[in-house]
């Protein structure tokens, strides 16, 4: 092993690393600022994917995919966080009532076969169907505005759960709109090219992680530093209590935030999608290595999760490479040493 | 009332409603039922789909009757986890009370479920869990199993063989890291040694690794070409980070490398990569154009093997059930009746060996750009360059001298050119 | 009558009619109540933790695993656990999960709310790693299918009733085991740190340690979960470990109720059933199991159990309002 192999494999460490930190750095956000642990934050990557693979296929242009997917999926975020995680007023009757019609479509589903078509043809059935779901979803309304009582942000448990429903949620429509193959996304030909240095090939698409991981870090780290909205995130990030006491908008940086963090997984998707695919079971996947990255680095730093996709890129990569048996082990033994020695990540703070 | 009592009668009416449902078995008596184990959530859902559909589609063209015999097919998701499997067909036969088992998708899978088969006493078709050993040795302790695709090495054979025939002397593996690699890697590196060549290096991935970097740098550079074994999401990877990273010399395949499965989402890189399988859509006989056109129309979607190997499965079923004369003969003498059966299968001619494997074509494929059975855009097809017919499980070894070896596995054949 | 008494007579109540009925069942469904009863097991040792002493563990699976996996591996190996020596298995199974919690613990214990789960999950995922790539030892990804049945020691355990008995038996022992621990001053304890851990440090208890002998006691149960999880599926793979089965056990502890031990089992038996018989029914069940998680969350705070006290505080408040209503209408 010469010092060639070192330096391809510290290439493809950092440039895995480079993929981790577009997913990491929205968890860690996400968690400073609204101490919420996300677990369908492997969906949004998955989900990014999916939605670019949408766009080529209609619009053909894989540079077009890039900002509408991180958009929807943003969005999507976004609509989570208003409806679910922090619902306030009229979300929270927002919320029931789309909840109520959910479990009276099941129920319709369910009863369907014994139901029998009281108005003709296909338009009446749809009729039938619709008038059916309503009715049943009044009475669920109605007692679900009763029994909401709790607010869920102070439970951790209970945010981890909810999060994992929407992940399974995520996970089975995707598989109903997309289908279950395994999809590649290709960029465009110039990006699959290599660059040869000396007789080493350093593939340009890793390149251009690297490249696009440090642009949007920088853009962050600036935003983060230099705006009177950036150092509002710190405050918040900081003591939450302490910024709505200072007048801070702190439910208007939770949203932005958490919509920023839906967004960024979803890019990393995109990214990703062309580097490991688009396949149901990739949000899993992703999801306990975004948690390494996190928990390394420090849950609400953009640094800390920056040194944590390094970290893990590299050890993931050195482990495969050194260790094969071990692989996955060296990926999360040094995590829970880090942790044992300082539990709030190298970089976090309490 | 008091919240115990409240709470005692709701555990109580639970109870009903589950002994209700379980209680509620339907007895039919004139049809044929099949219990259809196929994942439908989760990783492995597409390629259950495919599996699913390719039996459906046998079933619809032939008026859902196989051998005369009414089906009623009832298909379970087993998620891709054997245990869910294991439940799911103790459920078909102890509730649904069905004849016959057929489906699961990993090896571990079929390992789970054969002796299941056997414990229940119920016929158990693995049509697509390739483990050699299910049909080799350890088939003595599944008497109620019959095997209508392939075995994991049995393509693999040919494969090695024709690799040396291309002058190839020296090569590299690199395939998934559990049984299933082991498996093809071993078929194709015994070949390839005992006509002359050597296998100078193995390089082990994690099975769902998608990024190669840590693996390609250590390929050796003095090889002649490069034998892969991917699966799932794998392989569209594989071949871009290996063209990616400069890598010029032949890539070969073991089967699930290159199927029709993951074949219409890889790019052009994979053009002119070499492998072998028991099917290829591209198969350019009128019995294979006419059941892709059906299940293309049909599904809007190329079958894949897992779609074909299915489609045979119910064919092979419609043949013996007719020779029992369209009754239920028993599992014995049904597995009796289908090893007499030689099919003309839409994948070519296939027969079973004495251990219940198909005999059948294996094909060496090239993955070519083309427009094909009229179909109007340039795809991927895998061309079939050379038919290697009538080949055992056992290739040229003969049954007796290869059982006597034990199963591939990652050290076996040992790696005797390695450093 | 005491409530608590009639609680206890009605679980005991409950438990013999499911004893009783179970085995006359179809035996698909006396399959899915071994299964369920199983990780109703598993659900009660986190309950221990989550319920009693404020941890949430995201890593439960690996102590289920840790005992599985040997169980598979002494089996298929050594022959060992099959015959009467079935009986060893289960002390066995038990230490090693008590073992492994005991070093994890040394990590864990120290941190607290997020940071707990956080490095629960990473021990967690640990064993998944193992268990997934170490393929000498595990199998890998094709797990390790057992080779030599179930135990036969006399009664033949291979039959799916007599199974469900000695599982039933086993789930009942440890209910009993744990309703004891959780009433004695050491589970008192538990529920004062859960409570108001400064106090506890202030009274002077040693509250690390508490925790640690807590987390030991659930790895133990979720061991000797393992244990007859190996046999009544007859396969153990990376799957018996993977983060959402941690998960998974989390749910049913929330959905049944944190805290009332009993609440796990129930739990249990609802996602049980929704997986395996709903997906049987329709193939779109994740929407239901997924749909259950949001639910229970947002509506069962304290879940299913829980029921029947938020009924009675919903009528006095009702009582209350008329109260008011009436004492200000006059005026």
């Amino acid at each position: 092993m010469g010092t060639q192999f070192w330096v391809v494999q510290a290439f493809n460490g950092v440039s895995y690393g480079a993929l981790l930190f577009l997913v990491g750095a929205g968890l860690s956000l996400i968690f400073g600022v609204m101490r919420i642990v996300n677990l369908s934050h492997g969906s949004y990557f998955l989900l990014g994917g999916y939605v670019a693979l949408s766009v080529i296929g209609t619009t053909g242009s894989w540079l077009l995919s890039i900002p509408i997917a991180t958009l929807t999926i943003a969005v999507v975020g976004l609509i989570m966080e208003r409806l679910f995680l922090r619902p306030e007023g009229h979300a929270k009757l927002v919320r029931d009532a789309l909840i109520a019609l959910g479990i009276a479509l099941v129920i319709r589903l369910a009863i369907g076969p014994i139901l029998p078509q009281l108005l003709p043809g296909q338009i009446g059935g749809i009729i039938q169907v619709t008038l059916v779901v309503i009715a049943l979803s009044i009475p669920i309304f109605l007692l679900l505005q009763r029994i909401s009582a709790v607010a869920i942000e102070a439970d951790v448990l209970r945010q981890v759960l909810m999060t994992v429903g929407f992940a399974f949620l995520f996970q089975q429509a995707a598989l109903d709109i997309w289908g279950g193959n395994n999809f590649d996304i290709q960029p465009p030909s110039t990006l699959t090219q290599s660059l040869v240095i000396g007789g080493t090939y350093l593939p340009l698409y890793r390149l251009f992680m690297i490249v696009g991981a440090l642009v949007i870090g920088i853009v962050l780290w600036l935003a983060m530093e230099k705006t009177r909205m950036g150092a509002a995130v710190r405050a918040t990030v900081d003591d939450a209590q302490m910024a709505r006491g200072v007048g801070i908008d702190t439910n208007k940086i939770s949203m932005l935030i958490f919509a920023l963090g839906a967004g960024m997984a979803a890019l990393g998707g995109v990214i990703g999608g062309a580097f490991l695919g688009v396949y149901p079971g990739l949000d899993f996947e992703m999801l306990p290595i975004a948690f390494a990255v996190v928990i390394i680095g420090g849950m609400g730093s953009l640094g800390g999760a920056a040194i944590g996709a390094l970290l893990v890129g590299l050890a993931d990569n050195f482990g495969k490479a050194l260790f094969p048996e071990l692989a996955y082990f060296t990926l999360y033994a040094p995590m829970v040493l880090i942790l044992a020695i300082k539990p709030t990540g190298l970089f976090g703070r309490d | 009332m008091t919240s115990a009592s409240r709470k005692l009668q709701l555990i109580l009416m639970g109870t009903a409603v589950a002994v209700g449902l379980g209680l509620s078995a339907p007895a039919g008596a004139e049809e044929l039922r099949i219990g259809y184990l196929a994942p439908l959530t989760g990783g492995l859902a597409q390629t259950g789909i495919d599996m699913r559909d390719g039996f459906l589609l046998y079933l619809e063209q032939n008026g859902n009757k196989l051998g005369g015999m009414d089906v009623k097919l009832i298909i379970e998701d087993e998620q891709g986890k054997g245990d869910v499997a294991v439940t799911k067909a103790k459920k078909l036969v102890l509730q649904d009370k069905v004849h016959i088992l057929i489906g699961g998708v990993l090896a571990s899978t079929g390992y789970a479920l054969a002796p299941v088969s056997t414990e229940l006493k119920t016929m158990y078709i693995p049509s697509i869990p390739a483990a050699d050993d299910l049909t080799q040795r350890q088939l003595k302790n599944f008497p109620y199993l019959i095997r209508t695709s392939w075995s994991s090495s049995q393509p693999h054979h040919p494969l090695g063989q024709w690799a040396c025939d291309q002058g190839y002397k020296k090569i590299v593996t690199i395939a998934a890291d559990y049984a299933f690699g082991y498996e093809v890697v071993g078929g194709f590196q015994k070949a390839f040694e005992d006509c002359g060549g050597k296998i100078i290096q193995k390089i082990w991935p994690p099975l769902g690794a998608k990024d190669f970097g840590p693996f390609i740098p250590t390929i050796k550079a003095d090889t002649d070409a490069v034998v892969s074994l991917m699966v799932g999401p794998m392989p569209a990877q594989f071949i871009k980070q290996m063209r990616g990273a400069g890598f010029k010399k032949p890539i070969l395949g073991g089967g699930t490398s290159y199927d029709e499965f993951v074949l219409p989402f890889m790019g052009d890189e994979a053009i002119g990569d070499v492998s072998a399988l028991h099917y290829s859509a591209a198969l350019d006989t009128p019995k294979n154009i006419a059941f892709v056109k059906a299940y293309r129309t049909k599904f809007n979607k190329v079958p894949s093997y897992y779609s074909e190997n299915n489609y045979t499965t119910a064919q092979w079923l419609d043949e013996a059930l007719k020779k029992a004369g369209g009754k239920w003969p028993g599992p014995e003498e049904l597995i009796k009746l289908m090893v007499g059966i030689k099919l003309d299968a839409v994948r070519g001619p296939v027969s079973f060996d004495d251990m219940r494997n198909p005999i059948q074509n294996i094909y060496i494929k090239k993955v070519e750009k083309k427009k094909m059975f009229g179909y109007e855009k340039d795809e991927l097809w895998n061309t079939v360059i050379k038919t290697y017919p009538n080949v055992s499980q056992f290739w040229t070894y003969g049954k007796d001298k290869f059982l006597a070896q034990p199963v591939y596995d990652k050290n076996f054949p040992p790696c005797k050119f390695c450093e | 009558m005491g409530t608590q008494k009639f609680k206890i007579a009605a679980v005991i109540v409950s438990l013999l009619v499911l004893l009783i009925i179970v085995p006359y069942c179809n035996s698909f469904v006396v399959l899915l109540a071994t299964r369920a009863l199983v990780f109703a097991i598993l659900a009660m040792s986190l309950d221990i933790l989550l319920g009693f002493t404020g941890l949430a563990s995201m890593g439960q699976a690996a102590y289920f695993g840790v005992g599985a996996y040997l169980t598979a591996i002494l089996a298929n190996d050594y022959g060992f656990g099959l015959k009467w020596d079935f009986w060893l298995m289960i002390p066995i199974g038990v230490a090693v999960g008590g073992v492994l919690a005991a070093f994890f613990g040394l990590f864990a214990i120290r941190a607290t709310g997020t940071y707990f789960l956080m490095i629960t999950l990473a021990l967690g995922q640990c064993v998944w790693g193992l268990a997934y790539r170490w393929n000498s030892m595990t199998g890998g990804d094709n797990g390790i299918t057992m080779k030599g049945g179930r135990p036969q020691f006399g009664i033949d355990l291979s039959n799916d009733i007599n199974f469900f008995y000695l599982t039933f038996g086993f789930f009942a022992a440890t209910l009993l085991a744990l309703y004891i621990l959780v009433r004695s001053p050491f589970g008192k304890s538990l529920l004062g740190i859960r409570e108001r851990e400064l106090r506890m440090r202030i009274l002077g208890y040693n509250v690390w340690l508490h925790k640690y002998v807590a987390f030991i006691i659930a790895g133990a149960f979720g061991g000797l979960s393992g244990v007859l999880w190996a046999h009544a599926n007859g396969i153990v793979t990376p799957e018996t470990v993977v983060l959402t089965t941690s998960v998974d056990a989390l749910l049913m502890t929330v959905l049944g109720g944190a805290g009332t031990l009993v609440g796990g089992a129930i739990g249990s038996a609802i996602v049980f059933g929704l997986r395996e018989y709903v997906s049987t029914l329709v193939p779109w069940w994740q929407y239901v199991l997924g749909g259950v998680y949001v639910l229970t969350i947002l509506y069962l705070p304290t879940g299913l159990m829980g029921i029947p006290g938020r009924v009675k505080q919903w009528r006095n408040s009702q009582k209350k309002r008329e109260t008011t209503k009436m004492a200000s209408a006059p005026s």
